[in-house]
């Protein structure tokens, strides 16, 4: 899976689920100072990763994924 | 007054007086039902009574497998799951001097563990429709305590402490988490008492009599409506006043 297929796919997620506009998600977009996401967004945005994925995102990773830069990151090594 | 046409609700504990009677009167407000519980017999009588939109799923929530494939199944038959009802409880009353660890254990996973792990599956689903409700199924001695129910008191009041938990974190999302305490009720765990223990309770109660499995499936039907939707965190006491609280 090449990054910037992983970037898409991320990015649909986050736009979907936080209702955002496609230009605000940007690399280093912070999904709760930047996307309006709260504490439980967060919590659903990694499980929506898992489940597209098919990976498994420890909490102690979960905390580590701040931004779409982060996410994109965090993915690509785990696939 | 309370329509719950095109929602879909899990109960457990449907083959006994208080989850029939829940199950009931939530098909009766137009709901999909799941009828859970130990013994398919009485889930077959109930849904056979009740009709199409009823479905059986049996289940033995002490069973760790069948526990975690409940959710799924139930999601299945009806095609979503917008209300769970925790009603399931068993009793393994003693006096905790002869309490083993094993009638700590089963109350506790039955009438507890069983209610997270059902609410944390069901709640997928109603985080992404923005819409869903709990209703756990507590008891008066969650709040009074009572000799010979260490274990049943403790799972039940952990219901409430839970219940508040879970509605603080998801009452963002249009999903709210409420407890019932029932009092006593004439069902067939109330029968077990003896004469004697039926007259002391009753001169306990103000309301003179013991409630009926109706009483506390109105107050579950209330809580699992639309117009409960600013309801949450909250326990509803149906006890005919012995307790009050």
């Amino acid at each position: 899976m090449s990054e910037s297929d992983i970037e898409t796919r991320v990015r649909k997620i986050v736009v979907e689920h936080l209702g955002v506009e496609e230009e605000k998600v940007t690399e280093n977009a912070s999904f709760i100072d930047d996307l309006g996401a709260d504490s439980l967004d967060t919590v659903e945005l990694v499980m929506a990763f898992e489940e597209e994925f098919g990976i498994e995102i420890p909490d102690d990773a979960a905390e580590t994924i701040q931004t779409f830069g982060d996410a994109v990151k965090f993915i690509k090594d785990a696939v | 007054m309370f329509d719950l046409t095109g929602k879909s609700a899990l109960v457990t504990g449907a083959s006994g007086g208080i989850g029939g009677e829940i199950a009931r009167t939530l098909y009766g407000a137009g709901a999909n039902v799941g009828l859970s519980g130990t013994r398919e017999a009485p889930l077959q009588e109930l849904a056979d009574e009740l009709g199409e939109r009823a479905h059986v799923l049996p289940c033995d929530l002490g069973d760790a497998e069948a526990l975690a494939a409940l959710p799924k199944r139930a999601t299945e038959a009806m095609g979503g799951l917008d209300i769970l009802v925790n009603n399931a409880g068993i009793t393994r009353d003693t006096l905790m001097l002869r309490m083993s660890d094993a009638d700590w254990d089963a109350v506790l996973d039955v009438n507890l563990t069983a209610a997270m792990k059902l609410s944390r599956a069901a709640l997928r689903g109603m985080m992404k429709s923005r819409w869903g409700r709990i209703v756990n199924i507590s008891s008066i001695v969650g709040a009074t305590g009572n000799p010979g129910q260490a274990n049943y008191a403790a799972a039940k009041a952990g219901l409430v402490g839970f219940s508040k938990s879970l509605a603080a974190e998801v009452a963002s999302r249009g999903i709210t988490v409420n407890c019932v305490a029932p009092g006593f009720i004439a069902t067939a765990m109330t029968q077990k008492l003896d004469a004697g223990q039926s007259e002391a309770l009753l001169a306990a109660i103000p309301a003179g009599r013991m409630g009926e499995a109706d009483e506390i499936a109105a107050g579950v039907l209330y809580l699992a409506s639309r117009e409960a939707a600013y309801v949450t965190g909250s326990t509803l006491h149906i006890n005919g006043g012995m307790a009050m609280i």
